[in-house]
């Protein structure tokens, strides 16, 4: 099958790109050229770096065709930052807005005697219908490295513990976003980006 | 709960993993893609490679074992040794690479922080420090001084206080090795790690001087430390990051079990 990647230009995208061939994904790349997110069969947008970075999509009208995309049905990825972008902000950047599609809005984790960012491998409460995460078992651990997260709503896939509860991943139709890195969490994190190739969707 | 990381370390030079104690008896121990792909396998948390080739030629080597390294490795990979300028880690990071460490290539021009972590984020850089307690100052551990060109250089830096200035520029995270004990294998300086660990509020590597499970018991306890680096105790005693994590969770520490 055919992913689209969306490169906006915040990080490099060599990482979700492999690991998405890996599995034997078909892969093509787009900063501007919005026919590729008009016809695409599955989109990811990763990313690392800071929120503002996304005003780039704005600029590009990938924002227009991506909320378009996803009133089709088209299952879409977003990944660390491409996560926060699917909330109606992030504190990082107040003046940014994102995509809106969860009402809630990104904060920074609390000040308290743990380091922020959070850097490392950490465990999930994966909620147990949740159909991207499928097939994770306790004890499983995923990459991180974020400033910023997601609050817990009933759209949360799966809890990470840190500081305070955050939602790792969030699910809701065809719509899912995950704070860790897939591409660099071993096994599990292919499992998950498995998960999200063979999603048939919802209506 | 967050894991402690336990990272392997493979020195390269031209094109090969080498090791040898303290810089002599170099010899070959196998191909870089081959051994990383074992040591993730084993439940590594991530990889660093280091290039120790000395010769410019050796850069073009460097960047295609970068790449066939990358290819099938779906952890965290750090490349450091050689990058001088953010045009160089730039083609490591299209190489595959995760993360870049810099070391003397940062001491000479601080700027070099801010550059690369401006374009990839602060998560990709890594910034190395090698430190020597300094007996003569008044805090011989957080004033350690901060040495280049395999400890044989003084850059008159200290080493808390350039911790502090490479995280205000935008590094992501510390590897901090003691010249003190690297080599030694009698435990790292868990007192300099826990100082620079707790005058920063990124993660702090620890590296130089494992030689038991007990001495990464202690550093991530007494030290503070975020993560180890383990290089040679996978070729003295314990065979693979799965036996050390199996250990260090038999003695409470909190780590990720390979699957």
């Amino acid at each position: 099958m055919r992913v689209t990647v969306i490169d906006y230009k915040a990080g490099n995208l060599t990482s979700v790109l492999k690991a998405l061939r890996h599995l034997g994904a078909e892969t093509v790349v787009t900063d501007s050229d919005l026919s590729l997110v008009e016809t695409a069969e599955r989109i990811v947008l990763p990313g690392v770096g800071h929120f503002a970075a996304t005003q780039r999509l704005d600029a590009t009208g990938l924002t227009t065709a991506i909320r378009a995309a996803i009133v089709r049905g088209v299952p879409f990825l977003g990944i660390c930052v491409g996560m926060q972008w699917l909330y109606a902000g992030s504190s990082e950047a107040p003046v940014q807005a994102g995509l809106g599609y969860f009402e809630e809005s990104c904060t920074r984790f609390s000040v308290s005697q743990e380091k922020v960012p959070h850097v490392g491998w950490n465990s999930l409460e994966v909620r147990k219908d949740s159909r991207l995460l499928a097939g994770v078992e306790p004890g499983e651990h995923v990459y991180f490295t974020h400033s910023y997260k997601a609050p817990v709503t009933a759209d949360t896939a799966p809890v990470t513990h840190y500081i305070e509860p955050f939602a790792s991943a969030v699910e809701r139709g065809n719509v899912m976003g995950v704070q860790f890195h897939p591409e660099k969490s071993g096994t599990t994190g292919l499992k998950i980006l498995g998960n999200f190739l063979k999603w048939e969707g919802t209506e | 709960m967050i894991t402690k990381r336990i990272i392997a370390c493979l020195d390269v030079r031209d094109g090969r993993v080498v090791k040898g104690v303290q810089f002599v008896d170099i010899i070959d121990a196998g191909d870089p893609a081959t051994q990383a792909a074992r040591h993730a396998r084993e439940g590594a948390d991530e990889i660093v490679l280091l290039d120790i080739t000395a010769t410019h030629e050796g850069r073009a080597t460097l960047l295609d074992t970068v790449r066939r390294t990358a290819r099938e490795l779906f952890v965290p990979f750090c490349v450091g040794g050689g990058i001088r300028s953010a045009g160089d880690a730039a083609q490591v990071f299209e190489a595959g690479a995760d993360k870049v460490s810099v070391n003397s290539a940062a001491l000479a021009d601080p700027m070099l922080i801010d550059a690369i972590g401006r374009t990839f984020g602060a998560q990709a850089v890594v910034v190395a420090i090698d430190a020597r307690r300094d007996p003569a100052a008044a805090d011989p551990v957080r004033d350690a001084q901060v040495l280049v060109q395999g400890g044989r250089k003084l850059t008159g830096r200290r080493v808390v206080e350039w911790a502090r200035e490479a995280e205000a520029r935008g590094a992501g995270e510390i590897l901090l090795t003691s010249m003190d004990s690297d080599g030694m294998r009698t435990g790292f300086d868990c007192e300099l790690t826990a100082a620079v660990s707790e005058a920063v509020n990124i993660p702090v590597i620890a590296s130089g001087g494992a030689g038991t499970v007990e001495h990464f018991v202690d550093v991530f306890g007494r030290g503070k430390a975020d993560a180890a680096l383990a290089a040679s105790i996978f070729h003295f005693g314990v065979s693979s990051a799965r036996s050390l994590k199996e250990e260090l969770a038999r003695a409470g520490v909190s780590v990720r079990l390979p699957c």
